[in-house]
């Protein structure tokens, strides 16, 4: 099993992302000129600010070359995992419903924040259990959640809504809580706080573990024996 | 009649008769527009140290785990396993003045470039920063854009910000210090110096295009005082793009790691002046450029704007000629800009070309090593240099109410509202976060080892306007401990020297005073100075700031798991006072809410505190300690709430034993508010601190009580107070906030 993690210029949490991705599995870094996935089995876009996002955070990077091959490979099927800038990304790409707005604050924010686990059903929640409490950090200044009221509905009905930030918790102004979507075939996950900043004890949490777990844990249940 | 008479161009730029007539005397000849601009950066206070050069010789620079001392562009200890530490702090302060948000953001993006000019991965930053009160508007806007600044820089290039400290005094009003230190790590023999070498090696710039900002930075804004016209001064502070450098950053040390540099230096304060003359310097060689060939943001530049540009993101390497197009290759591929704009020659001359037209010929030794080095002439002030504080707080309110009115004080009060704004984790290093520990506590982890850092940045303006001996001995002392509560040792010691204009007698007392204090202090607790910088010149119309020198200290602890926070953790863990702790309100936080600003510190028995701070570190590191704090601003009390506030849970205090110990020379007043060096709180289980006792000798350590209950409950003489922690913790928490609704 092997994530491939993407870097762009800019990008500044792909080395985090590639350490907590190697405790679970193979792992390697990808450039954004590249125009193939080189048999990756999970692709993570993670944090940072792609390409300095000058324009609108990660406006830039969807036309990026290897957004193609993440494009091609997400239709097909495969995992996809959006960590902050890369949540950003993904909605900017069309892979994901609903769009990033400035944090009500107007400031970048990192702290410790609990989220909740909405559907363990999904390739990226299968290792926690509903309801179950995970200490992950966040740190944006452009991670409010947004999506009109019907679609807010949708997502929730269709069980899109894989996390939530605990009660009094949430630290962007996100509508309904929302601190992290599926599309609706739930094989690509973006949410804004990083769970690959969450995977060791000593520096602070290793809850967010349990999402490369379940990755992993998908991947290997759909190979052949 | 001497030239410098007759023609007053050097005076604009800061220079005076007689620094011209050596000019003229080096040079042999009257210099041209080029060659005076640049001699008048080089031979700035901010560039050659003319007023402080002297007085650093004092300070202690060797050590056994000195790997690189100053002189480079940062200083680097040994961490083991092969790995070196480098670490630089440097001011921003006279551009954050004018323009707060990009005078605080290139004062990050210029001090990463001096950690991974060593050729060292930055991995921390910590900042030290002072405004006025924040009841002035201007204060606030200050604050608040500064701190937008750092984390714009430091967040996108994705460089955790992990500590930090910030005052609020009134001397600070016009002009506000921000001072950036950085942190990186490097295998030992990928350490790289900025001496050029290799007579016929090409001179590469690489980086951003160079443009009109920031000519004359150094000497217009880093080496005079400010004055009434300083927005006319804006147009000389630099723009930051942290995009820019992120890919500066890893196309350096990919060049580093593909061992295709001779030498690398950043461009820093006056631009391809310094960093092509220091370079020459430290190479004993000389060196050519022609200016025609630097990429520029504007086509009409001269030459001698494109000699002093002060644009961000650039560096100047040295390459082989074999060497060439594969550092052109590799600077390519990060979409970085790498143009050869000249060579290494023997000549030991700086020669500047305009396409085939020689514009500049100095000699390097003129530039670098010949500015004329002045004696302080330091005079003990008859009469006091600072008008004391309004007062904010009665003498006859409560203990308790005191307590509170300190806690919601702005240099105690929690700085979560600032550090917020900061990404203190990326890197995956961070194993105590900013208000979790007295000490931000790293990892080495990925680059190899199992140990960790420990680093603190301190300096209390204040109280080295009460004492500059004192107090700069207490900086040092505060640092140490810092690093003592995770269980760190020191390795090494970076500061920077924040004072008002050193060509008046009483400042350079302060000056004089304050270095003195910090050599013997770092002298007697056997940590070697490796770096630095002197930022003079700090005052504003209405007077100098509080003599402000800042330390930066790195240690080593083997165990990060065993590294302590301050948080009390358990129901019935007994409480005690480590240390020659011996409190007095000169100089405090309490006395200035009183409207007051003591004349002298008690001295600090330097020897008895080296002792305590390996006591310290020795107890967390043997894991018994749960949680220590080091008693700084607002005294024993407000140390105390700060452990309960951490730890969400109470505490019960009996000060009568430290009374007793103090005895008639202190108040209980004192023994609750009062500061000074050598307190130290710890808590664990009873067993832990009765083995801490007996090793500590009955002078060493004071049992205070247990934690434990809701509230913080001090009984003791006339001291008692009971306060709810829940209560504590808004007054804490919202004190900075609060001044912003």
């Amino acid at each position: 099993m092997k994530f491939g993690v993407i870097r762009f210029p800019g990008s500044c949490d792909e080395v985090d992302a590639l350490l907590a991705c190697e405790r679970f599995g193979e792992a390697e870094l990808l450039w954004h000129a590249d125009r193939d996935l080189r048999g990756a089995d999970a692709v993570v876009i993670p944090g940072g600010f792609s390409y300095g996002d000058y324009l609108r955070a990660g406006a830039i990077a969807r036309f990026s070359p290897v957004m193609e091959a993440v494009r091609e490979f997400a239709l097909g099927g495969g995992p996809v995992l959006g960590i902050c800038n890369g949540f950003q990304v993904l909605c900017e790409a069309g892979l994901l419903p609903g769009a990033l707005l400035p944090n009500t604050s107007l400031r970048f924010v990192c702290r410790q924040v609990d989220l909740l686990v909405e559907n363990p059903n999904t390739p990226f929640t299968r290792a926690c259990e509903e309801g179950d409490r995970l200490s992950v950090p966040v740190k944006h200044t452009t991670g409010r959640y947004y999506a009109p009221e019907p679609a807010l509905h949708e997502l929730e009905a269709d069980g899109q809504v894989l996390l939530r930030y605990a009660e009094g918790q949430n630290p962007n102004g996100s509508a309904r809580d929302i601190a992290g979507v599926s599309n609706s075939q739930k094989n690509v996950f973006g949410l804004m706080p990083h769970p690959e900043h969450a995977v060791d004890r000593l520096t602070g949490s290793a809850d967010g573990g349990k999402l490369f777990e379940s990755i992993v844990a998908h991947v290997e249940a759909l190979a052949p024996a | 009649m001497s030239a410098g008479a007759t023609d007053t161009r050097h005076r604009e730029l800061g220079l005076t008769d007689a620094e011209y007539d050596r000019i003229v005397e080096l040079l042999e000849r009257e210099p041209g527009d080029l060659e005076l601009a640049v001699f008048s950066l080089m031979w700035s206070e901010h560039c050659a140290y003319k007023h402080s050069k002297k007085l650093l010789r004092k300070l202690p620079t060797e050590g056994e785990r000195v790997v690189m001392g100053p002189g480079e562009n940062a200083g680097a200890v040994d961490v083991g396993d092969g790995l070196a530490v480098a670490f630089k702090v440097e001011s921003h302060n006279h551009p954050s003045a004018v323009e707060p948000f990009q005078g605080a953001a290139t004062g990050v993006g210029g001090i990463l470039r001096d950690v991974f000019a060593v050729g060292a991965r930055p991995i921390a930053i910590l900042d030290s920063l002072r405004f006025g009160e924040l009841d002035s508007a201007r204060s606030r806007y200050l604050l608040e854009h500064a701190v937008a600044g750092i984390g714009h820089y430091g967040n996108s290039i994705g460089v955790a910000t992990v500590g930090g400290e910030i005052y609020f005094e009134g001397p600070y009003e016009q002009n506000c210090l921000v001072n950036a230190m950085c942190l990186g790590i490097a295998p030992q023999e990928r350490l790289v110096r900025s001496a050029a070498a290799g007579v016929g090696n090409h001179l590469v710039l690489f980086g951003a295009r160079t443009g009109r900002d920031g000519i004359g930075g150094a000497s217009v804004l880093a080496s005079a005082e400010l004055d009434a016209e300083d927005d006319s001064k804006r147009p000389s502070v630099q723009i930051g793009d942290p995009f820019e450098e992120s890919k500066l950053l890893e196309c350096s040390l990919e060049l580093l790691e593909a061992g295709l540099l001779e030498s690398l230096q950043d461009l820093g304060a006056a631009g391809l002046s310094s960093s092509s003359s220091e370079m020459a310097s430290k190479g004993e060689v000389g060196l050519d450029i022609d200016v025609s060939k630097v990429p520029l943001r504007e086509a009409d530049m001269e030459p001698f704007e494109i000699m002093v540009s002060e644009s961000q993101e650039r560096m100047l390497c040295v390459v082989t000629p074999e060497r060439l197009d594969d550092v052109l290759a590799l600077c390519e591929k990060w979409e970085v800009r790498a143009t050869p704009i000249g060579e290494v020659t023997d000549t030991r001359r700086l020669r500047v070309f305009a396409g085939g037209e020689l514009v500049g010929d100095m000699p390097v030794e003129a530039l670098v090593d010949d500015c004329p080095l002045y004696d302080l002439e330091p005079e003990r002030p008859s009469a006091p240099v600072y008008a004391p504080p309004p007062r904010v707080l009665a003498d006859d309110v409560s203990p308790r109410d005191t307590l509170l009115a300190l806690l919601r004080s702005s240099n105690v009060t929690s700085k979560r509202w600032a550090f917020e704004q900061y990404d203190s984790i990326v890197g995956s290093r961070t194993v105590r976060r900013p208000e979790a520990a007295d000490a931000a506590v790293l990892t080495l982890g990925p680059d190899g080892g199992s140990r960790a850092l420990g680093v603190s940045i301190d300096g209390n303006g204040r109280r080295v306007a009460c004492d500059p001996y004192a107090g700069a001995v207490e900086a040092v002392l505060e640092c140490a401990s810092n690093l003592a509560c995770v269980g760190a040792e020191p390795l090494g010691l970076t500061n920077c020297l924040n004072f008002g204009n050193p060509e008046k007698p009483h400042i350079a007392w302060q000056l004089t005073q304050a270095v003195q204090g910090l050599a013997d202090a770092c002298e007697a607790l056997g940590v070697p100075v490796v770096g630095g910088n002197v930022s003079l010149y700090n005052e504003g119309g209405e007077g100098p700031i509080f003599p402000t020198p800042v330390v930066g200290m790195v240690g080593e602890l083997p165990d990060p798991e065993r590294a302590a926070g301050y948080a009390f953790a358990e129901e019935g863990d007994q409480i005690a006072l480590l240390g020659p702790f011996s409190p007095s309100l000169a100089g405090s936080e309490l006395e200035k809410l009183r409207g007051g600003l003591s004349d002298g510190l008690a001295p600090a028995d330097l020897s008895l505190h080296a002792k305590h701070l390996g006591l310290v570190r020795e107890s967390v590191r043997g894991g018994a300690v749960k949680a220590a704090h080091d008693v700084s601003e607002g005294g024993l009390a407000c140390a105390l709430a700060e452990c309960c506030i951490a730890g969400g849970i109470g505490a019960r205090v009996d000060l009568a034993p430290l009374l007793a110990r103090l005895g008639d020379a202190a108040p209980p007043e004192a023994a609750l508010f009062g500061e000074g060096p050598g307190g130290v709180i710890v808590s664990g289980t009873l067993e832990a601190i009765e083995g801490l006792a007996e090793q500590a000798g009955a002078d060493g350590l004071i049992r205070l009580g247990e934690v434990g209950g809701e509230a913080l409950e001090l009984t003791g003489g006339v001291a008692t107070l009971s306060l709810p922690v829940e209560e504590a913790k808004t007054a804490y928490e919202q004190g900075l906030p609060d001044r912003f609704s």
